[in-house]
């Protein structure tokens, strides 16, 4: 029997937690002399009052999604793929590379390219620790985040040495050409009176990243390997004795979650900077793990966490912008609301059901 | 009631400040924030003199991630911010894709040389020839033979620094060996003093005695595990012999508060163009006051100044990173 109806546990929960991280976040932002409700008001309408500061929020939205996606599908097989940030970084990588290595003719062609590129160098970047650990026992979790700093580092050495333009001190590479530009929300949704979405970063790779969202669930719920990938992950005795090989599961399940983390590359590298710079990927992959948490690891609480974070992050550059709290405190309030809707479900959840189980007595 | 008066003083702040936004300045940290001891607290400081000195009002932001500097150099170009001040080589490409878009506002970038732009002036910084002078120092006051050099992120500008200092150990002695550390390749290498401090360590194994930290917040490590093993450390940016008295050899100077004062001081009208700031102009430079003074011989002095005339006279040329990305003195 169901403690409560459907509607509290997936609306109710969510709004209350925000809440009491709202309330919280205001009591820190009053003890430090600031007002509250100020704050609130700029983090809302400079996130979600204006078309651009929807396009700064679905921006970083789009990033959180593809490496939400990315830990979602390691986990569905219990593998705790924490190296989102480092097959991100390689990810850029190939995008960088393919952009800058053929004159493309029109970016139609250079997204599916670049996609196809960003997706092998992350899920290449993921195969070695999953090979380790389907074969050898390494820990997915040691092997993934050693392979984070590995990829700063091959990156950094890439950057400085190789694709950095002569003469530039900027270690980055040269900016891609005109053609690879994807269209951002701006050139989308315009017309010639109304500007909206005014310099605003969101682009065409939000769409891919929905896209991404769709096919995943279709491929966790609707295919034979996403069904093996959750027996595998639910038991794997019981997958072995269904015939289902931990190894080839484990490599598989690696591969798809590396190349999802490579894609968010599209996003950052082609759509925004249009050029590789050696902080691109700003620990969205470690931000992935906690979307994916959020969103219970299914392509649509990833999408809808992912969101939040993309307000989170741009209503904290408006506060940033247009207050005096310093970005330490910023973080505290970010962390806050992360704590609330991911961590301490329990705490809001549980006295919620005591008072929708004496309802029910009531009612009998 | 009590609660009720602080938030509408509050409110009223925030309306005040937002009437008076005509033509603030404004200032943008790089990633490493505000108080990094370093490289953006020097532009803090500056700024913060010309605040008390004029009682002017600026806005300011710390970088926190890549996405916003061209969020934060446009929102600051519409609020009416000007001159806007940036820090750092990142904001290069950013102000290269906004500059156009507000020709009547003056962007001022700190360590970029290279753009071009009419609103923008743009201030270098000859780091090479100031940690020649240091390098020479460090050379002097070493009795091993052995000088560290120990720098922040693996970028060009930070190879720039490691190149000028191996050049001016060399040029006084000749067969000095020079071991280079780099803090990392990730921006947390700024703000590491822990592995500033196994780094130190490690080249004090390998014999050296002076080292000369070029890394940010990690400099701070370099310099009190220097202090605590006995041996001397080179500052960097900012004035730092304060924080070991008598431990520090003497810190190489890169006057960017000076350079953030000046624009702020000129404000709107602030010239605009490419201006490096070397020995000459006092840009970069070393520091001598009572914590280093009996650390540093009148033979020491005399060499350093005699060396700081011959390079602003072109008698001794200093070869820069930059000019073919490889080091005559260091390999890296």
């Amino acid at each position: 029997m169901e403690k409560m109806p459907k509607w509290a546990d997936v609306v109710l929960i969510p709004i209350i937690s925000l809440l009491l991280a709202t309330i919280l976040s205001a009591i820190v932002i009053l003890a430090i002399g600031e007002n509250p409700v100020e704050a609130v008001n700029l983090m809302v309408t400079g996130a979600l009052g204006s078309t651009y500061g929807w396009g700064y929020t679905l921006y970083y939205a789009t990033n959180f999604i593809f490496t939400g996606l990315a830990v979602a599908v390691a986990f569905h097989a219990r593998l705790f793929n924490i190296g989102g940030e480092g097959q991100a970084m390689l990810g850029g990588l190939g995008v960088a590379i393919v952009c800058l290595s053929v004159p493309w003719p029109h970016w139609t062609i250079a997204l599916l390219a670049a996609c196809a590129a960003s997706m092998i160098f992350g899920a290449a970047w993921a195969a070695i620790p999953a090979y380790l650990q389907a074969k050898r026992g390494s820990h997915i979790v040691i092997t993934t985040i050693m392979f984070n700093f590995i990829a700063a580092a091959f990156l950094n050495y890439m950057l400085v040495n190789v694709m950095r333009p002569q003469g530039s001190q900027d270690p980055a590479t040269a900016r891609f050409p005109e053609a690879v530009h994807l269209p951002t929300f701006q050139s989308m949704f315009s017309s010639a009176e109304n500007i909206v979405f005014r310099g605003a970063p969101a682009n065409i790779s939000f769409f891919v990243a929905i896209l991404a969202c769709i096919v995943v669930w279709a491929l966790i719920w609707r295919t034979r390997l996403g069904y093996e990938i959750r027996a595998y992950g639910h038991s794997e005795t019981g997958a072995v004795y269904a015939g289902i090989s931990p190894v080839r599961i484990t490599i598989i399940a690696m591969l798809i979650s590396g190349a999802l983390a490579g894609m968010m590359a599209i996003n950052n590298v082609m759509g925004e900077a249009e050029r590789l710079v050696l902080n691109s990927t700003e620990g969205a992959g470690f931000i992935g793990i906690a979307v994916a948490l959020m969103g219970r690891s299914h392509p649509f609480g990833v999408f809808l966490a992912a969101i939040l974070f993309g307000f989170l992050y741009q209503g904290g550059a408006e506060l940033a912008l247009w207050t005096s709290i310093p970005r330490e405190l910023i973080v505290v309030i970010q962390a806050l609301v992360i704590l609330f809707t991911g961590a301490l479900d329990n705490m809001v959840r549980m006295p919620l059901e005591k008072i929708f189980l004496s309802f029910r007595k009531g009612a009998e | 009631m009590t609660l009720m008066k602080s938030l509408m003083g509050a409110a009223a702040a925030v309306a005040l400040t937002a009437g008076a936004a005509l033509a603030e300045p404004a200032l943008i940290f790089d990633l490493g924030g505000k108080f990094d001891k370093s490289f953006n607290e020097a532009a803090h400081n500056g700024a913060s003199r010309w605040a008390e000195e004029t009682g002017g009002t600026y806005r300011e932001i710390e970088m926190q991630s890549e996405a916003q500097r061209e969020q934060a150099l446009r929102r600051f170009a519409e609020a009416g911010s000007n001159p806007i001040i940036t820090m750092g080589f990142g904001m290069a490409d950013p102000l290269a894709a906004v500059a156009a878009d507000y020709p009547d506002t003056t962007f001022v970038v700190v360590d970029v040389t290279w753009l071009d732009a009419p609103n923008l002036r743009q201030v270098g910084f000859a780091e090479h020839e100031g940690s020649y002078l240091v390098g020479m120092m460090a050379a002097m006051a070493s009795k091993t033979g052995t000088v560290g050099f120990i720098g922040g992120m693996d970028v060009p500008l930070i190879r720039h620094f490691g190149c000028g200092y191996a050049q001016g150990a060399k040029a006084v002695n000749p067969d000095i060996n020079v071991v280079a550390n780099m803090t990392g390749t990730t921006p947390a290498a700024w703000n590491d003093p822990v592995k500033g401090s196994e780094l130190t360590k490690a080249q004090i194994s390998q014999g050296a005695d002076v080292v000369y930290a070029a890394a940010g917040g990690t400099g701070v490590g370099v310099l009190q595990t220097a202090a605590d093993e006995g041996i001397l450390s080179i500052g960097v940016d900012s004035n730092q012999n304060h924080l070991h008295p008598g431990k520090v050899l003497t810190s190489m100077l890169k006057r960017v508060d000076v350079a953030v004062y000046e624009a702020m001081k000129a404000g709107e009208d602030v010239e605009t163009g490419v201006f490096v700031m070397g020995l000459s102009e006092d840009g970069v430079g070393y520091a001598m006051d009572e914590n280093n003074a009996p650390l540093v011989s009148d033979d020491m002095k005399a060499a350093v100044d005699k060396a700081r005339q011959d390079i602003i006279d072109g008698n001794v040329s200093v070869v820069s990173y930059y000019e073919n990305d490889s080091c005559p003195a260091l390999q890296f």
